[in-house]
């Protein structure tokens, strides 16, 4: 555990940990920490840092999503195998029982299998459209923009590693709030995300206080959707009508969901018409 | 957008042809379509229908064509009713250069005139010297407009220069006469195609523009029109020379014609309702005109027993 | 030249005036006063307010429908309930024939909806009689099909409908519209409370009569008619299970909120600004066609019209130039007359906005051009208009205008047109002129926008998905995509 002595008597290294913006481990902007068990500190983070955070991801979207699908699914794969390598650390963070082992092994296996649907998702969810008329006609799914992921406490890395795997497979950058409970797993998340080639700024994670955090997420005008899974009913209701501030989109779709429509509910449908003449 | 200094320069053909704008054949059919929806009625329809019969080239282009067979349809020309002072004379006769002297007897003293196909009609595939010769001859024999077909082998093998040759020299020997210039758009293939042979036509010197021979089909369509009107919209734009249309083949009805008239209209404007500047080629349309011009007059559907066929 | 020089006749000086074409409409029957459509039948309202539909070309009334208060909107939407039960365990093979015999009969009745439609609404006979009624009747051919191939458009899952679907419908394609949100609803087992627009309820309770001689099962289909308030309780009654709304963003804004925490489903179309650019190598005259196609049908009253136009600065000069003789060619009038291009506006309030909007463009500095137009004295009529010499900030350029008013932009390279057009919180539609293939797709990959059209404008189809990016709203109408918002998936 942190703190703990090992045998020989080495006094361990700790690690400090760190918001991840932009591509950088950062402390919260308003130099506040908080600890969640009385042991470790956690940057709480404020909502500048969040407004830094959303501005990175905005910033980020257009070239994730400009990448091929091979490419993003290859990297959620080289996610898949960072995390995998940090085995024995997430085992550790989660509390090494059996559940713990199981746990890594649903997010590893999260991750491989949206890697596989980077390239397969336009086929099964898109179409060709047969319009009555000289005209050609498709409808393409393309990632919605810039995603809040309210992650859900429990299971606090399976459960996060299955909402943000679909949002990044569709091509959105990401703002994650890491269970306030139970951070480290998000935490250490993003070292695992900034070690998988993902551009900077595609994936950001936040710890802090869900009350001063969550508000800004909802009603912050460059989220195009928010995905509430860690959310209470009382806190949906408060997302919800900040949400239509500017018509984001809200995910509610169930926390164990694994499928591809999870992923178009990161995604917008985009039909285009064109002429068929000589 | 051509220049019209470079367009009469040889050199520059090329470019001016590459310079021309693309058609996109959808969205042009579709407005052909939709002008082809307007709905005219009583006093707006007569008027178009009397302006059909002034526009008129009474056409017949047949091997069989005799001297007999002119003078019927010049008598026809004329005077499309006869006891009808009220209905209009065609605007031309147009025939083969075999029959000018025949339809020229016929018409003295009226306003029809003469319009003489020329130019190894209707393929166009023959001897430069001799199509030149054959314009020559076809205005000394009396032709007052001569219709020439372009050489589509030419222009489809992209010799350019060679179609744009042929019209400024046919233009010279034809002299007084006005020059038609047939681009037989059922045999360029695209839009694109029929809009760049207009603009070369024009840049060539014609003083109308005209669809097809009446041989291929298809013939002319209103798509195609309403493309080589908007190439004479822009000509006009560029140069201030106006030039005039023909559509010619496969229009036989009054229906049809009137559709001509609402794309001219709604395309060229209220300047090109004329025959100086728009033709309407046809064999079998007058009829149908008189028809309805009866239709609208007395308010019963008519019979082709009470016209006159020539 | 010779030809040129001859004498010209008086007759031939005459201008081609089109005579007067008016749509018959001796074969039309509009009762006084309507009641509501509850249960399979007109009922008599529990409402007593009433308020009277007009013919905005000519601004006399055509009839009397009712404002429906709390207690009709609970008897609807009962009705509704009620059916659901039966409508969605009934064979799907057995639904589908309901939904074709609908779509049937609206293509035998379409001469009659066409004209009552321009009637109440203001649009041109041609367009209700070409685009507005064939298109109904299409989509609900095309979804009376899926009824009973459901379990074909998602795979591994099962799909079940959602119970009562509460749908608000606008007034710039109210028969459309209608179908647009009734078809896959019934096609996907729900039953529908529709309300139609407060100014154009006639065709929606033409429908209601449909649904009768239809033999559809009493309740599957309810019509309520009145005004915001009826819409608000439509879809906030507690036994509706899904919201589906057409209209403005900031109407749309009010019933996102208003549901938050209910749980309801929710799909949203809402307004737009949409971009129409045009490159320098684009088919100019098929461009203007969609230019003014993009701006002017139907007034300009389209959520996806292509409002602003992105010129490259390289020909801006000849465009505007074919574009302003083009307008010149508008026929504005009768809406009945077959040769209208620009009817009535739909109603003395949305007339108001449109000047407004046109006043604030004046002031901000833009420059206007209206070809010499002259409106009817009765009924409420706009010229087309057009705006240069504008900026971004504009309010005509930032603001949905809904009406015949199009604002021009100059741009000089593609990214530059890109970063303009999605420069709107807005993101219905988008248009895109080019003549080169790679830059046709570029574009259409950069548009932040539901819809693209490219070399086109304003095409719609039932088997197209439609909808918004951002504020124009989500979920997607049409296609199998379209199935999607009023289904559970298993």
């Amino acid at each position: 555990m942190p703190g703990a002595k090992n045998g020989n008597g080495r006094v361990q290294i700790r690690k400090t940990y760190k918001l991840y913006i932009a591509g950088e481990f950062v402390r919260s902007e308003s130099g506040r920490a908080y600890r969640f068990d009385g042991s470790v500190n956690v940057p709480r983070g404020s909502r500048k840092d969040l407004r830094d955070a959303v501005r990175a991801a905005r910033g980020a979207v257009s070239g994730w999503a400009a990448r091929t699908a091979m490419n993003r699914g290859q990297i959620l794969y080289r996610a898949a195998e960072m995390l995998d390598g940090r085995r024995a650390q997430f085992v550790e963070l989660l509390g090494s029982g059996r559940g713990a082992h199981k746990e890594v092994d649903e997010a590893v296996e999260a991750l491989v299998w949206y890697a596989g649907w980077t390239d397969k998702l336009a086929q099964v969810i898109g179409a060709t459209n047969p319009v009555a008329g000289p005209y050609f006609n498709f409808t393409i799914p393309e990632p919605t923009g810039v995603v809040g992921v309210v992650a859900p406490g429990k299971p606090a890395l399976a459960g996060l590693v299955r909402r943000v795997a679909p949002a990044l497979c569709a091509g959105n950058a990401v703002v994650v709030l890491a269970p306030e409970a139970t951070p480290l797993p998000a935490l250490t998340l993003a070292e695992v995300l900034a070690t998988s080639d993902l551009p900077a700024g595609v994936a950001n994670v936040l710890s802090g206080y869900r009350k001063e955090l969550l508000p800004w997420l909802a009603s912050h005008m460059d989220v195009n959707a928010i995905d509430v899974a860690g959310c209470t009913p009382a806190e949906v209701i408060d997302i919800e009508k900040a949400a239509a501030d500017n018509v984001k989109r809200v995910v509610k779709l169930a926390p164990n969901e694994m499928s591809p429509y999870l992923i178009t509910a990161f995604m917008e449908m985009k039909t285009v018409w064109h002429p068929v003449g000589v | 957008m051509w220049d019209m200094a470079t367009a009469l320069s040889l050199s520059h053909l090329g470019s001016l042809m590459r310079g021309v704008r693309s058609v996109d054949e959808v969205g042009a059919d579709e407005r052909a379509a939709s002008l082809a929806k307007r709905s005219i009625k009583k006093s707006s329809k007569l008027w178009a229908l009397d302006l059909a019969i002034r526009c008129m080239d009474l056409t017949t282009l047949e091997g069989s064509d005799t001297p007999g067979k002119v003078a019927a349809l010049c008598a026809k020309g004329i005077r499309p009713k006869p006891g009808d002072a009220s209905i209009p004379s065609v605007a031309a006769i147009c025939i083969y250069p075999a029959r000018i002297a025949d339809a020229k007897a016929h018409l003295r003293g009226s306003s029809v005139r003469v319009a003489s196909v020329a130019t190894a009609f209707p393929s166009g595939q023959s001897f430069t010297s001799i199509k030149i010769a054959e314009a020559k001859e076809a205005v000394e024999a009396g032709a007052d407009e001569v219709d020439m077909v372009i050489d589509r082998g030419a222009f489809l093998s992209g010799d350019h220069e060679k179609v744009y040759d042929e019209i400024v020299a046919v233009k010279e020997a034809c002299g007084p006469a006005d020059l038609k210039v047939i681009l037989e758009t059922g045999e360029l293939g695209t839009y694109d195609s029929v809009r760049r042979a207009s603009i070369l036509a024009m840049a060539a010197g014609a003083d109308f523009i005209k669809t097809s021979t009446g041989k291929v089909q298809p013939a002319a369509t209103l798509p195609v029109s309403l493309v080589m009107m908007e190439a004479i919209r822009d000509f006009v734009r560029e140069t201030g020379r106006p030039v005039g249309f023909k559509p010619a083949g496969g229009i036989r009805t009054s229906k049809q014609a009137i559709a001509y008239l609402v794309v001219l209209y709604e395309t060229l404007g209220a300047d090109w309702m004329t025959p100086e500047r728009f033709r309407l080629g046809a064999s079998t349309l007058l009829n149908d005109v008189l028809m309805q011009i009866e239709k609208e007059r007395t308010g019963a559907y008519q019979s082709g027993d009470y016209f006159t066929i020539d | 030249m010779a030809i040129a020089k001859r004498q010209t006749t008086d007759l031939s000086r005459q201008t081609f005036d089109y005579a007067p074409a008016p749509e018959s409409i001796d074969h039309i029957k509009i009762e006084p006063r309507y009641g509501l459509f509850i249960g399979g039948k007109m009922v008599t309202p529990h409402s007593k307010k009433r308020f009277p539909t007009i013919n905005p070309a000519t601004e006399q009334k055509l009839a009397e429908v009712v404002e429906a208060d709390e207690v009709d909107v609970d008897h609807a939407v009962k009705a509704a309930d009620k059916a659901f039960d039966s409508w969605s365990r009934m064979a799907p093979s057995r639904r589908a024939r309901y939904i074709f015999r609908i779509s049937r009969i609206l293509q035998e009745r379409a001469r009659e909806l066409a004209v009552v439609e321009t009637m109440d609404g203001g649009k041109p006979i041609k367009e209700s009689r070409d685009v507005d009624i064939p298109l109904a009747a299409a989509h609900f051919f095309y979804y009376g099909g899926w009824a009973d191939k459901l379990e074909w458009a998602f795979p591994n899952r099962k799909p079940r409908p959602l119970g009562v679907a509460g749908q608000v419908i606008p007034w710039n394609f109210p028969l459309l519209m209608l179908a647009w949100k009734i078809a896959p609803a019934l096609a996907a087992g729900n039953t529908v409370v529709l309300k139609p627009a407060e100014t154009t309820p006639l065709s929606a309770l033409l429908f209601a009569d449909i649904c009768m001689q239809a033999e559809l099962p009493p309740g599957v289909v309810n019509i309520v008619t009145g005004g915001g308030k009826t819409g608000s309780l439509v879809v906030t009654h507690p036994a509706v299970k899904k919201v589906a709304f057409t209209g403005s963003t900031e109407v749309g804004k009010l019933i996102q909120r208003s549901l938050a925490g209910t749980g309801k489903r929710l799909t949203l179309e809402l307004g737009g600004k949409a971009a129409n650019i045009v490159f320098d190598d684009a088919p100019l005259d098929q461009a203007v066609e969609g230019i003014v196609n993009g701006i002017y049908f139907n007034q300009g009253h389209v959520c996806c019209a292509g409002s602003r136009l992105l010129v490259q600065e390289s020909i801006a000069e000849p465009l505007l130039e074919k574009l302003k003789v083009r307008l010149g060619t508008l026929r504005l009038g009768d809406p009945l007359d077959k040769n209208t291009d620009i009817g009535a506006i739909n109603s003395k309030a949305q007339l108001e906005k449109i000047q407004g909007l046109v006043e604030s463009g004046i002031e901000e500095g833009a420059e206007i051009y209206q070809p010499e137009c002259k409106l009817p004295e009765r009924g409420y009529w706009f010229p087309p208009t057009l705006f240069t010499n504008v900026s971004q900030s504009y309010r005509i350029v930032r603001e949905e205008i809904f009406g015949p008013v199009l604002s021009v932009l100059t741009f000089r390279t593609p990214a530059e047109a890109v970063e303009k057009a999605n420069n709107t919180p807005y993101g219905l539609s988008a248009g895109v002129w080019t003549d080169k293939g790679s830059r046709i797709l570029w574009m259409a990959e950069k548009m932040r926008a539901g819809v693209v059209w490219a070399n086109t404008f304003n095409r719609f189809d039932p088997t197209s998905p439609f909808g918004g990016y951002k504020e124009s709203g989500f979920g997607r109408e049409g296609g199998r995509h379209g199935l999607l918002p009023y289904l559970e998936l298993v």
